[in-house]
């Protein structure tokens, strides 16, 4: 049996959540303040996952970069090779949040979305 | 071939610059950063002295005392923002009153006008922030402040709208005497090309670095020791804490530092005086910075130094014969010294460039030019005009109706205005120096993508060639995307 | 002069909400100036996730957020004013009208008489000259908005080597920015013992990419002509003093700098507002109207919020207040109970609470100065305790909040103060 000490970020109240696990498996989670807690933590020790955000280049708009963002969460160790393959994308204005600017992006099956809506200059 | 050369654009080389532009003669200003007013210029006490802190009879206090008095025509020819808001030299209650008496006959001897001595009282009325100890003081109503950049920047456009030509970002390497000339071997600190500049007389005017230039040629060596001087600048709100420029005695303890509004309303306090080693040495410490506010208490209390904006330190050319060296060296012809030019220097300019130009005139028999332009306007400053000649710059002009610095509320329309001019600005700190915008309390945070923008858009660079302060000194250093 | 009842200065999240808010409670006449180009304020440059939680029940990015509140502004057709800059706030000679002075390329400078004005400022970063950093100046020392806005606005990288000196949310924010686009962020230090940015941060901005976080550091020195080429960090005493001995020096070419916002009040001193010293925002009442009639603050103007979502409901609450006040005028002289703040709460807003006219329920936000655990908020009118409730980690960098109810209010009709306090569990 061991235990492992976490902050949450399922929200800012950042709370130290404590999961005990006995081979492999979590038996217990302690500490949350809500459910977000517990879901968090069980992913957090056996498959990590983040919310990615960046940009792409946009021609033609009224902003030279669009804000874009995983539409769900990936696993973490994907972080790197997401932003590797957005790196060269560009879209062409005008932009609407939720856009799909790359889908399946690194093979994770989320898409990559616009997070803001630029207009044409 | 020129007439003059002169080496270096500060205060010193651009006041004799402008003075040698009124005759007949082709001059040349060789400056090694990439702006005018970039070293000692840019960095000190921003003070017009009365001119009774000088050994009477030295260099230093007569041209001192005559620089104040040109101070007033001046600004109004060359619109340089300068105000005599009489300075005060308090001596406190340890203190020895004699020191000030001795102060007070100095003054005297050298012709500083209306010198009186003020009594804690009288004191107290004028200047209700001065520490308790405070029992009397030197009022010198001469006494003034004025904008150091504007100074430089306006007898450097005024002698370039006479003709003079500079040349930036051009370092002197060796300087050869030929038979009757000069040639000033320089390196061009961006592109990194050479240049030979031939001319008959060269004018020394290189601050820290003065002694360097006289030891290419001269056997009369000098020796220039950088005298670090660091300030705290503080917010405009804290700007009337004291309305005269307040000095204190100088002890055993040091000269002591002076708190002092600023002409464009903040309050300045410092400078301390360390002497270093390198002429580079433009760092201010942990141990500098600390002892400002402890000294400053002696004369001023409460001085809000939470209101600190920036800080700053300044390199003064301290030589070792302690007065200004002024002059042709004495062992190679045509070779003119400005040298030696620390405090009271920045007040001296004017009078020093009298005098070099004097001399100039004397050795090349110049005949005085008939079209001297003897006027230049500053950047014009929209908040100072009325609401209706406001609009109607607007209306022309709509630039002025967007400001870009929103600490010291400057328009686009006075940094179009900066770009463009003689001598214009190429970086972020040649803005600022000629506008304010990024001067203020937000310390450019907000406005310098603005005026990168700006800078790009109007001169042939990009976003990757825009400086803080010329070469190197590159603000953004490539795209997102590239680096991974 | 052009005239309308409520102008907002500020277009940012606080304005926005304050103009929707303002609108539905009845005001017609609304104007909202904004100096940048476009509505959502700071919002727009803060590309990451986490906004909205409280406000919409899912994690939205800056720009999604502020779109949100942009749409409601649109679809009110609310009027408002880009590229503008507020020069001046004054009040009016024989009325109680406010004077607002603004400019812009068209129409010039202008003025615009109010009935009531909305201060949505914001705030701006704390810069190095007032850290007191030494060093040397070169280029390279960016504050984290700074850079933040030229990596995701500008699409510019300010730096490869990157040291960051204070662990706001921002620069923790920035920290990971940094790394996704291929820098290298080589520490953050803090001077304080604890990290002023929310915990979250620091796991998915720091932890998550190895950048080590070292509390009770400072820089003490920047070495570069012209631009950064090294800064030495040292580990401070308790007096915040760095102790010798301790120096790293790290080589880098740029050092970002999130150690803190101060609310941008310079429009608010100009029309005579009374500054609380220690928030540096407008003293407020329960209807967050300063100590002028009739001029009202909300978001990080009247003092620095964790949360956007406090923000807006902030905002909410000065826009309607502000309707009120259009439609009713000044409210009658009303007896005001001061809220004070001690033993661990530095500051409340409100600061004064009026109990026959409040709400039912008032929301008093504070921070602490200290990290406190397991500790709780006390709340005493007079001497009497009326709430105590445990919290188990208190820190400076998140707010904290205590609900006051009018009718428990009303049970105190001597009430000649109001104490909120950090006391043991």
């Amino acid at each position: 049996m061991n235990t492992r000490e976490l902050t949450c970020i399922g929200c800012p109240l950042g709370c130290t959540v404590t999961v005990t696990m006995e081979n492999g498996e979590v038996t217990a989670v302690t500490g949350n303040t809500c459910p977000k807690g517990d879901a968090y933590a069980r992913k957090e020790v056996t498959n990590p996952t983040r919310i990615v955000t960046s940009t792409v280049r946009v021609t033609g708009g009224v902003a030279p970069m669009v804000n874009v963002k995983t539409a769900s969460d990936i696993p973490k160790d994907k972080i790197f090779d997401c932003v590797e393959a957005i790196k060269d994308i560009v879209v062409a204005a005008p932009v609407k949040i939720g856009d799909v600017v790359l889908s399946d992006v690194a093979g994770t099956g989320v898409d990559m979305v616009a997070a803001r809506n630029i207009a044409v200059k | 071939m020129y007439d003059v050369a002169i080496i270096g654009a500060g205060v010193i080389g651009s006041a004799i610059a402008r003075e040698l532009s009124k005759y007949q003669a082709s001059i040349c200003v060789i400056e090694r950063e990439e702006d005018v007013c970039n070293g000692t210029s840019k960095a000190n006490s921003a003070i017009i002295h009365a001119g009774f802190d000088a050994k009477p009879g030295t260099l230093k206090a007569k041209l001192n005392v005559h620089g104040n008095e040109m101070m007033d025509k001046l600004s109004e020819d060359l619109d340089i923002p300068f105000k005599r808001n009489g300075s005060l030299v308090v001596c406190t209650k340890d203190q020895d009153r004699d020191g000030l008496m001795k102060l007070l006959e100095k003054g005297i001897a050298n012709g500083v006008p209306d010198l009186k001595i003020l009594e804690r009282d009288e004191l107290m009325q004028m200047e209700p922030n001065l520490s308790d100890d405070v029992e009397c003081a030197l009022y010198a109503p001469t006494g003034g402040i004025v904008c150091p950049f504007n100074m430089t920047i306006a007898f450097a456009e005024n002698a370039c709208d006479n003709g003079v030509s500079f040349f930036l970002n051009t370092e002197v390497l060796n300087i050869k005497k030929d038979d009757d000339h000069f040639c000033l071997e320089t390196l061009h600190t961006d592109t990194k090309e050479s240049e030979v500049f031939e001319a008959k007389i060269v004018i020394n005017a290189a601050g820290v670095h003065s002694d360097e230039m006289n030891n290419m040629v001269s056997e009369h060596k000098l020796h220039i020791t950088a005298r670090r001087g660091e300030y705290f600048l503080l917010d405009k709100d804290a700007g009337s804490y004291v309305s005269c420029t307040v000095f204190q005695l100088p002890s055993k303890m040091g000269k002591g530092v002076l708190v002092s509004p600023t002409i464009h309303g903040n309050l300045l306090v410092g400078p301390t005086a360390e002497d270093v080693d390198s002429k580079d040495a433009l760092n201010t410490t942990l141990d500098g910075l600390d002892s400002l506010g402890r000294t400053a208490a002696l004369s001023v209390k409460n001085v809000p130094l939470r209101q600190v904006i920036t800080s700053f330190a300044g390199l003064r050319a301290h030589e070792a014969s302690d007065d200004f060296i002024i002059g042709e060296a004495e062992d190679v012809s045509g070779f003119i010294n400005a040298a030696g030019i620390e405090s009271p220097g920045l007040t001296s300019a004017p009078a020093i460039g009298e005098m070099v130009a004097g001399q100039v005139k004397e050795m090349l028999a110049l005949m005085e030019k008939e079209n001297f332009i003897s006027t230049r306007k500053g950047v014009l400053h929209a908040d100072t005009l009325s609401l209706e000649e406001r609009n109607q710059l607007i209306k022309e002009h709509p630039e002025y109706g967007n400001i870009i610095c929103r600490c010291e509320m400057i328009s686009e329309g006075e940094i179009l205005d900066a770009i463009h001019r003689p001598l214009g600005a190429r970086s972020l700190d040649g803005v600022k120096r000629r506008t304010r915008a990024g001067m203020g309390r937000c310390q450019a945070g907000f406005c310098s993508p603005r005026t990168m923008e700006i800078l790009q858009r109007e001169l042939p660079m990009t976003m990757f060639d825009i400086t803080k302060n010329g070469v190197g000194s590159n603000i953004v250093i490539g795209t997102n995307k590239e680096m991974r | 002069m052009k005239n309308y009842d409520i102008v907002i200065v500020g277009g940012g999240p606080a304005g926005l909400a304050a103009a929707v808010s303002a609108r539905d409670h009845g005001t017609d006449s609304i104007l909202i100036i904004e100096r940048d180009k476009e509505l959502g304020g700071i919002l727009n440059q803060c590309i990451h996730n986490g906004f909205g939680l409280h406000t919409f029940k899912e994690e939205l990015t800056g720009p999604e957020y502020a779109s949100r509140f942009i749409d409601q502004v649109l679809d009110r057709g609310i009027e408002y004013k880009l590229n503008t800059m507020v020069m001046d706030i004054s009040t009016m000679e024989g009325s109680s009208d406010k004077k607002v002075t603004a400019m812009n390329r068209t129409d010039g400078m202008f003025e615009i008489q109010a009935k009531a004005v909305i201060l949505a400022m914001g705030c701006r970063e704390r810069s190095r000259g007032a850290l007191n950093i030494p060093g040397y100046r070169p280029a390279g020392i960016f504050s984290a908005g700074t850079a933040q806005r030229l990596v995701n606005m500008e699409g510019y990288m300010p730096g490869r080597e990157v040291v960051i000196l204070g662990s706001g949310d921002i620069g923790l924010i920035m920290a990971r920015r940094m790394t996704l686009e291929g820098a290298k962020v080589k520490v953050v230090a803090e001077l304080m013992p604890y990290s002023g940015g929310l915990k979250r941060n620091i796991v998915q901005c720091l932890d998550d990419f190895d950048i080590p976080l070292k509390l009770s550091h400072t820089v003490i020195d920047i070495e570069g002509k012209e631009r950064v080429e090294a800064v030495t960090i040292a580990e401070v005493g308790p007096d915040r003093k760095p102790i010798p001995g301790t120096e790293e020096r790290y080589t880098c070419d740029t050092l970002l700098l999130s150690c803190g916002l101060i609310p941008e009040n310079e429009l608010s001193k100009s029309v005579g507002v009374e500054i609380n010293p220690v928030t540096s925002g407008p003293v407020v009442n329960d209807s967050l109207e300063t100590s002028i009639d009739g001029v009202f603050a909300c978001g990080n103007v009247l003092h620095v919020h964790d949360l956007v979502d406090y923000v807006s409901q902030e905002a909410i609450t000065a826009g309607k207040n502000a309707a009120a006040y259009v439609k009713n005028g000044a409210a009658a002289d009303a007896k005001a109970v001061e809220i004070l703040p001690v033993d661990g709460v530095r500051y409340t807003v409100p600061k004064f609470i009026r109990p026959t006219e409040m709400d039912d329920n008032l929301t008093v936000r504070f921070r602490v100065g200290d990290v406190y655990k397991n500790c709780a908020i006390a709340t005493y009118f007079n001497d009497t305790l009326i709430s105590k409730r445990k919290r188990p980690v208190m820190a400076p960098g998140e707010m904290e909040q205590v609900i006051l109810s009018k009718s428990k209010l009303n049970e105190f009709p001597d009430l000649e103060k109001i104490t909120i306090r950090i006391e043991q569990a």
